[in-house]
C-alpha cells in the first residue's frame, strides 16, 4: 500500500542526498519525493511518497529517525489530509481541436499557460487521481511533454504538523 | 546456452578484450572466483585489495587498455575506495567488480556488506548495482564503453553473489543505448578556425599539455604541432612522456614545481594552448595571475573542465587526437624568433639544479637511474618529493613511461602501480621510485611482486621524513616539524624477508654499481638509498602565489 | 578567547578528554597539526597508512571506553579511512574522525588532494560534517563526540577545509547538545518492561541471546544476574563474546554459521529467546523461518530500527541494555529449572566442539587452547578475519568484557594489527595478543613499524597455513575443490620480518614446542611475532550451508 510521509528535516545542504542514499541502500521504493521551505526558515518539508506494507513503513520511518538532520516523521496516511500536485503537460494541438482541448481543461479546471503554433501548454493542479485522469484526457490529442512536481501534502482541520509532532492548533 | 551469472561476466570479460585481472576472493566473489577457475584470464591476487586497483591502474596507464580489479563485497569493496578515487582523479580506464551480498540481504546490515555504489558515487565516471541476472551482460558491455570513451574513468560494477551464482540463458546483449552519455570526439568547424586564427598570430605562445594527451595517444600530432609552430611545450604532471623530455622545445613540468622558465614562459605568453590538461590548483598558483597576457585555447573531451578553473576564450570540446589532427592542416610552419632566444635564455639562466656536498643527495639517484638505464625505463611514483624529483631528474621521451599519482596524490600508489605496469611489460625495466614514508603504505604488496616474480625496481630514498610534509612545516610552519619524522625499518631485511633482494647506499660511489646490479638482477629488488635528511625539492611556488614568484 | 580554529579544535578534544590521537598528517591538515604539536596533554600516534589510524582508534575505544579519534588529511588520507569507518559503524565503535579539506574556494573543482568525503562516507557514518562556518566549529565537536558515543554508537567524521582551519574565532563550548533530531531512548517503557519479565519467568526453556549491545553498555553484570536468576543459558553473537563468563556452566557458547550445535539446538528449541543488544545478522540466524521457531521474542536495543528488522519480535524494548536489564530484574524471582538444562547438558555431551588429531601438522584449534592455557583467559585477544577468528570464538574462554576485540559485521580482514596497537595502548598493562592468519596478517603488517615506534609488547600469533583458509574451505564445500586464488604462491618469511622490524620472531612447528616456547614468548618485555605452521587442511567446524537452518549444521 501507499504511505505519505511528511518529513521535517533540517535546512542544511546535503540533506536530500542523505534521504535519497537511505532508500536507495536500504532497498525502499520511493513513488515521489518533494521537497521545499517551510514556515520556518531552518526548516524543509519532504514529502515522500512510499510503497510498502506496514513492516516495510515502519523500517523506512525508524531508518530515517536514525538520521540527525531528520526531526519528524508523520505518516499522514491514516490522517484527513489535502494533497496535491502539479503538471505541466504541452500538448500536440491543430488548430481544429483548440476548442476541444480548452473544453478538457474547464473540467478539471486547468489552466493554458501557453500556445504555441501546433502546442498548447496546460497546467493542472489535484490529487493523483484527478492527474491522472486528466492526463489520460490529454492523450489521444498527442502529449509531447508532460512534468509533475511530486505530491505535496498537509493535514486537515487543526491538526497540524511542526518539529515537535503532531499537534493540535490549542 | 545456459551459462551463470559469473560465467557472463566472464564472458563479457573477454568480450572485452581484459586479459588479466588484479583482485583478492572472498565469500560474495566465490561464483566469479569459480568461473575464473576454467578461463582464460591471468588472475593476480594481491596482498589487500588497495594493491589490486593500483595495480590494475598502473596496468591500465602503461597498456592503454582498460584495467580490471576484483574485490568481495564489504571491506574487499571498501578497500578499493582511494584507488578508485585515484583512477577518478587522474581519468584512467579502469572497471572494478565487487561481490555483493544477496539481493535478499541487501539493505540489512549483512555480514559484509556496504552500500558501495553509494560510496563510489562522487568517485566513480559511472557505478552499477547488478540485481537482475538479464542485465549482466549489458551492464558489463556498459561499464567497459564508459570506461575506455570521452574522458576515461573508473566503473564500478557491484554484483550480488545470487545474481552471480543464478542462471540463464545467455544471448548477446546487442548494442548499447545510452542516450545520457554521448562524448563529443570533433571539434567544431567554427572553433578550431577561431583557434587556428589565435594560433597563426601569435607571437609567444606556449603549449601546456595534460594527461589527455597521453591518453588520447596525441603525442605525434603534438609533436607535429610544437614543431610546426616552433611553439615550447611544458606538461603538467600527468603529462609527462607526453612530449619528448629531451626535445629542444620541452620546458619541463609547470607549476607548483615546475621549471622556472616554464613558468615565466606561462607567465609571458600571449597565446597558452591548454591540450587534454584541467587547470588544477597546482599548476595554476594564483588564480587571477595565471598566464595574464595569454589568448586561452582549451582542447579538452570533457567539456565541464572548460571554463571550470580559469577563463578560456577559445574552447574546443573533442577528443585531443582528433581535434589536434583536424587543426594541423590548417595550420602554417613558423620561424624560429624571440620568443625562443627568450626562452633558450631563461633555459640557461635558471636550470633545475641541486647543490651537492657531501651526502647522497636524492637528486643524484634519480639522475643516476636515467643514466643507467638510459631514459629507457618505466617509472612509477609515490607521493612526495621524490616523486617531483623522479619529474625533474629523469627525462622521459615517450608516452605512458611515467606513471604517477597526480590529482590525488596517493601515498602508496607506486608499488602495486609498478607491478601492473611489470604485468603490462614483461620485457621492459621498470621502477618504483618511492619514500620511506610511502612504501610502506602498502609495502604488503612485495609478497605479490615475488609471488609472480615481477622484477621491479623499488628504489627508496630514505630520508627519515614524511619529507614534502616536512618542508611545508620547514617553510610555513617555522620548522616545527609537527609528526612527520619517522623511524623505520630495514628495509634491507624487509625485502630478504620476502624473498627479495635488499640493498642498502649510502654514498656516492656505491650508487652506479648497485643500480646497474638492480637492473641486471631478474629479481624484485629494494633498494635503500639513505639520502640528506632535510633536502627540499625546488623551484617552488608557494601555494596561492603567483607562478613567477618562485622560491629556490 | 581568540583563537585560530586548528588551535579551537585541539582546545574542544582537550575539554573532551581526548588523550590520544591515531593519525598521519598531510597538506591539507598541517593548520591542525601544528596545532596539535603545541598541545602537550594530547599524545600522537603516528601509524604508517591511515586505515592503521582508524583501525586502531577503534581497537583503543573498545578496550577502553572511551570515543576513539583520528586525524587524517584530505584525499588519499581520507579515503584511506573508508574502511575502517564502515567497519566501526557496523560494529557500533565510537570515533570522532577528523579529515582536512582543500581550501573552501577550491571546494568542487577537483583540486589536488581533493575528494568528497563526506558524500563518499554517507552510508558508513552515524552523521557526518563539513565545517564551512569557522565559528560553528566548537558545536560542531561538542555534536560529534555526542552522537559518536550515545544511543547505539558510531563514527562522526568532520571535514575541515584548510583555509577554515586558519581562520580566527573567539572561543567558547557549549555546555550541552541540542540536537532535535536526535534523541536516543535510554529507559524502556515500563509496560513492556513488566511484559517481558512476566514471559521470563512463564517460560520453560529460555535462551538468551546476547550481542555486542550488552558490552557497549556495560551490561555484562545484569546479564550475568540475569542468566542466574532465570537460570538459563546464554549464547553470545561473536561481537557479544566476553560478555558472558566463558567457563559458566550456563554458557553455550557463540552462535550461528559458526556457532556450537548445543547453542544453536538450544535456539530452535527454546520457547522465549531473549534478545540483548543483538541485530539478528544474517551469520546468526541462517534461514529465517527455521530460526528459532517455537519461541517468544524479547528484543532490547537502542536502535529501534533494529527492531524487527530481520524477525518478528513478540515484545520490544527500545533503550540501554543495562538500564533496560535493571528494570526487568527488579521484577524477576530466582527461579531453577531442571528439564531444560539437562537437555542441554546432555546436548553438550554429545556435540561438543571437535577437531581432528591426525596428520603431522599442528592443529590451529590446538595452538588456540594452548594459548588459552598459558594466559588462562587474561589476555586482551585482537583478531583478524577469517578461520583463525572463528576457532578463537571457540576455543578462547573469555573471562572479562571486553576482552575480545576483533572484526565482526564488515569482517576486515587487516584490522587485527592495528587493532592490538590500538588496544595495548589503551591498555598499556595487559597482555594483548594478536591471533591473526597468514592472509590477513599482510594486510596491514605496515603497522609492524608502529608497534615498534610506540614501543608496545604485542604477541602476535600467526596461524600460517599458506592460504585464505576461509574462502578456501568455502571452495572446499561450494565449488568442489576447485581452489583459485586462495593459495599463497608466496608467503613472506614471518620470523625474518620481524627482526627487519627489530622485534622477536618465532617459528613454531610443533605443539609441544609451542608448550615449550609460550611462557618466555609472554614473559618476555618486548613484542614478538610468532609464526605457528598449522594444518592447512583444517576446517572451521560445524558449518552452517548457505540457506540451511541453523540446526542442521554438517561437520567439515
Amino acid at each position: 500500500m501507499r504511505h505519505t510521509l511528511a518529513v521535517l528535516v533540517e535546512n542544511n545542504p546535503g540533506v536530500l542526498a542523505r534521504v535519497a542514499g537511505l532508500f536507495s541502500r536500504r532497498g525502499f521504493n520511493i513513488d515521489s519525493l518533494a521537497v521545499g521551505r517551510t514556515e520556518r526558515p531552518d526548516v524543509s518539508r519532504m514529502t515522500i511518497v512510499v510503497e510498502g506494507d506496514d513492516r516495510v513503513l515502519e523500517q523506512v520511518s525508524k531508518q530515517l529517525h536514525k538520521l540527525v538532520d531528520v526531526i519528524k516523521i508523520s505518516d499522514i496516511t491514516p490522517e484527513e489530509y489535502v494533497d496535491r500536485e502539479l503538471v505541466l503537460i504541452k500538448v500536440h494541438c491543430e488548430a481544429v481541436h483548440r476548442g476541444e482541448i480548452m473544453q478538457v481543461a474547464d473540467v478539471f479546471r486547468a489552466r493554458i499557460v501557453d500556445l504555441g503554433r501546433k502546442t498548447i501548454t496546460v497546467e493542472c493542479t489535484g490529487n493523483d487521481g484527478k492527474i491522472n485522469a486528466f492526463e489520460e484526457a490529454l492523450r489521444p490529442y498527442g502529449i509531447k511533454e508532460l512534468v509533475r512536481t511530486g505530491k505535496i501534502a498537509m493535514m486537515r482541520g487543526t491538526r497540524f504538523t511542526s518539529v515537535s509532532g503532531v499537534r493540535d492548533e490549542d | 546456452m545456459k551459462m551463470t551469472g559469473a560465467q557472463i561476466l566472464i564472458q563479457g570479460l573477454l568480450d572485452q578484450g581484459a586479459d588479466t585481472i588484479f583482485g583478492y576472493p572472498g565469500g560474495q566473489v566465490l561464483p566469479i572466483y569459480d568461473a575464473l577457475y576454467d578461463a582464460n584470464i591471468r588472475h593476480i591476487l594481491t596482498r589487500h585489495e588497495q594493491g589490486a586497483v593500483h595495480a590494475a591502474d598502473g596496468y591500465a596507464r602503461a597498456s592503454g587498455k582498460v584495467g580490471v580489479c576484483l574485490a568481495t563485497s564489504g571491506p574487499g569493496a571498501t578497500n578499493l575506495v582511494t584507488g578508485i578515487a585515484n583512477a577518478y582523479m587522474d581519468s584512467v580506464p579502469m572497471v572494478a567488480i565487487t561481490g555483493q551480498v544477496p539481493v535478499g540481504l541487501l539493505g540489512r546490515d549483512s555480514f559484509q556488506e556496504a552500500d558501495i555504489t553509494g560510496i563510489t558515487m562522487p568517485v566513480t565516471k559511472h557505478n552499477y548495482i547488478v540485481k537482475n541476472i538479464d542485465e549482466l551482460a549489458i551492464t558489463l558491455k556498459e561499464a567497459f564503453h564508459i570506461a575506455s570513451t570521452g574522458r576515461p574513468g573508473p566503473v564500478l560494477v557491484d554484483i550480488p553473489s545470487d545474481v552471480s551464482a543464478g542462471a540463464m540463458d545467455y544471448d548477446d546483449p546487442g548494442p548499447i543505448n545510452l542516450p545520457g552519455y554521448r562524448p563529443v570526439l570533433e571539434g567544431t568547424e567554427e572553433q578550431l578556425n577561431k583557434a587556428t586564427a589565435a594560433i597563426m598570430a601569435a607571437e609567444r605562445p606556449v603549449l601546456y599539455i595534460g594527461g589527455g594527451v597521453v591518453s588520447a595517444g596525441a603525442h605525434e600530432e603534438l609533436k607535429k604541432m610544437a614543431e610546426l609552430l616552433v611553439a615550447p611545450v611544458t606538461t603538467t604532471l600527468m603529462g609527462l612522456g607526453g612530449f619528448p623530455g629531451d626535445h629542444p622545445l620541452y620546458l619541463g613540468m609547470l607549476g607548483m614545481h615546475g621549471s622556472k622558465y616554464a613558468n615565466y614562459a606561462v607567465c609571458e605568453c600571449d597565446l597558452l594552448i591548454a591540450v587534454g590538461a584541467r587547470f588544477s590548483n597546482r599548476v595554476t598558483g594564483k588564480i587571477s595571475e595565471f598566464a595574464p597576457e595569454a589568448t586561452i585555447i582549451h582542447i579538452d573531451v570533457d567539456p565541464a573542465e572548460i571554463g571550470k578553473n580559469v577563463r578560456v576564450n577559445i574552447p574546443i570540446v573533442g577528443d585531443v587526437k582528433i581535434v589536434l589532427n583536424q587543426l594541423l592542416p590548417r595550420l602554417a610552419a613558423k620561424l624560429p624568433g624571440a620568443w625562443k632566444d627568450k626562452i633558450s635564455q631563461w633555459k640557461k639562466e635558471y636550470p633545475i639544479s641541486f647543490k651537492e656536498n657531501g651526502n647522497l643527495k636524492p637528486q643524484q639517484v634519480i639522475s643516476e637511474i636515467y643514466n643507467v638505464t638510459g631514459g629507457a625505463a618505466r617509472i612509477a611514483t609515490e607521493v612526495g618529493q621524490h616523486q617531483m624529483w623522479a619529474a625533474h631528474y629523469y627525462t622521459y621521451t615517450r608516452p605512458r613511461s611515467f606513471i604517477s599519482s597526480g590529482g590525488l596524490g596517493t601515498m602508496g600508489y607506486g608499488l602495486p602501480a609498478s607491478l601492473g605496469v611489470q604485468v603490462a611489460c614483461p620485457e621492459e625495466t621498470v621502477f618504483n621510485i618511492a619514500g620511506d614514508g610511502s612504501i610502506q603504505m602498502n609495502i604488503q604488496e612485495l609478497a605479490t611482486a615475488v609471488n609472480y616474480e615481477l622484477p621491479v625496481n623499488i628504489a627508496v630514498l630514505n630520508n627519515g621524513f614524511l619529507g614534502m610534509v616536512r618542508q611545508w612545516q620547514e617553510l610555513f610552519y617555522n620548522h616545527r616539524y609537527s609528526y612527520t619524522e619517522l623511524s623505520n625499518p630495514d628495509f634491507v631485511k624487509v625485502a630478504e624477508a620476502y624473498g627479495a633482494s635488499g640493498v642498502r647506499v649510502t654514498g656516492k660511489s656505491e650508487l652506479r654499481p648497485a643500480l646497474e646490479e638492480a637492473v641486471r638482477n631478474s629479481k624484485p629488488v629494494m633498494l635503500d638509498f639513505v639520502v640528506e635528511r632535510e633536502e627540499n625539492v625546488y623551484p617552488m611556488v608557494a601555494p596561492g602565489a603567483p607562478l613567477n614568484k618562485i622560491i629556490g | 578567547m581568540e583563537m585560530t580554529v586548528a588551535q579551537a579544535l585541539i582546545r574542544c578534544l582537550e575539554l573532551e578528554e581526548v588523550d590520544i590521537i591515531f593519525g598521519y598528517p598531510g597538506g591539507a591538515i598541517l593548520p591542525v597539526y601544528d596545532a596539535l604539536c603545541k598541545a602537550a596533554s594530547i599524545k600522537h600516534v603516528l601509524v604508517r597508512h591511515e586505515q592503521g589510524a582508524v583501525h586502531a582508534a577503534d581497537a583503543y575505544s573498545r578496550a577502553t571506553g572511551k570515543v576513539g579519534v583520528i586525524m587524517a588529511t584530505s584525499g588519499p588520507g581520507a579515503t584511506n579511512l573508508v574502511t575502517g569507518i564502515a567497519n566501526a559503524y557496523m560494529d557500533s565503535v565510537p570515533l570522532v574522525l577528523i579529515t582536512g579539506q582543500v581550501p573552501t574556494s577550491q571546494v568542487g573543482t577537483d583540486a589536488f588532494q581533493e575528494v568528497d568525503i563526506t558524500g563518499i562516507t554517507m552510508p558508513i557514518t552515524k552523521h557526518n560534517y563539513l565545517v564551512k562556518d569557522a565559528k560553528k566549529l566548537p558545536s560542531i565537536i561538542k555534536s560529534a563526540f555526542h552522537i559518536a558515543s550515545t544511543g547505539r554508537p558510531g563514527p562522526v567524521l568532520i571535514d575541515l577545509p584548510k583555509d577554515v582551519a586558519s581562520e580566527t574565532i573567539k572561543f567558547t563550548y557549549p555546555e550541552k547538545v541540542s540536537l532535535r533530531g536526535y534523541k536516543p531512548t535510554y529507559t524502556g517503557h515500563p509496560a513492556k518492561v513488566k511484559e517481558a519479565a512476566k514471559l521470563m519467568m512463564n517460560s520453560q526453556r529460555p535462551v538468551i541471546y546476547a550481542g555486542g549491545g550488552v558490552l557497549n553498555s556495560g551490561a555484562a553484570g545484569e546479564l550475568l544476574q540475569l542468566a542466574e536468576t532465570l537460570t538459563a543459558p546464554v549464547t553470545n553473537t561473536f561481537m557479544g563474546l566476553s560478555g558472558f563468563p566463558g567457563e559458566h556452566p550456563l554458557f553455550l557458547g557463540m552462535l550461528g554459521l559458526h556457532g556450537t550445535r548445543y547453542a544453536n539446538l538450544a535456539v530452535t528449541n527454546c520457547d522465549l529467546l531473549i534478545a540483548l543488544g543483538a541485530r539478528f545478522d544474517d551469520r546468526v540466524t541462517g534461514r529465517l523461518a527455521a530460526f528459532a521457531p517455537n519461541a517468544g521474542v524479547v528484543h532490547v536495543d537502542i536502535d529501534p530500527a533494529e527492531i524487527g528488522k530481520n524477525v518478528q519480535v513478540h515484545v520490544p524494548i527500545v533503550g540501554d541494555v543495562k538500564q533496560v536489564l535493571q528494570a526487568i530484574l527488579a521484577h524477576l524471582k530466582k527461579k531453577d529449572r531442571t528439564g531444560w538444562l539437562e537437555q542441554i547438558q546432555q546436548w553438550k555431551k554429545e556435540y561438543p566442539l571437535t577437531y581432528g588429531s591426525g596428520g603431522e601438522k599442528m592443529k590451529p584449534q590446538a595452538v588456540i587452547e594452548a594459548i588459552y592455557r598459558h594466559t588462562r583467559g587474561e589476555a586482551v585477544v585482537t583478531t583478524d578475519v577469517g578461520q583463525h577468528q572463528m576457532w578463537v570464538a571457540q576455543y578462547y574462554r573469555f573471562k572479562y568484557p571486553g576482552t575480545l576485540i576483533s572484526s565482526g559485521g564488515l569482517g576486515t580482514m587487516g584490522f587485527g594489527l592495528p587493532a592490538a596497537v590500538g588496544a595495548q595502548i589503551g591498555l598499556p598493562d595487559r597482555l594483548v595478543m594478536l591471533i591473526t592468519g597468514d592472509g590477513s596478517v599482510q594486510m596491514n603488517i605496515q603497522e609492524l613499524a608502529t608497534l615498534v615506534e610506540q614501543k608496545l609488547p604485542i604477541k602476535i600469533f600467526i596461524m600460517n597455513n599458506n592460504c585464505l583458509g576461509l574462502v578456501r574451505q568455502l571452495q572446499e564445500f561450494y565449488c568442489e575443490r576447485r581452489y583459485i586464488a586462495t593459495e599463497f604462491g608466496f608467503v613472506p618469511d614471518f620470523a625474518r620480518l620481524a627482526g627487519a622490524y627489530g622485534i622477536a620472531g618465532y617459528d613454531i612447528e610443533t605443539l609441544e614446542q609451542l608448550d615449550k616456547m609460550l611462557p618466555e614468548i609472554i614473559s618476555n618485555p618486548g613484542a614478538a611475532i610468532v609464526n605457528c605452521r598449522v594444518d592447512a587442511s583444517e576446517n572451521v567446524s560445524p558449518m552452517v550451508m548457505a540457506g540451511q537452518g541453523i540446526d542442521e549444521a554438517i561437520d567439515c
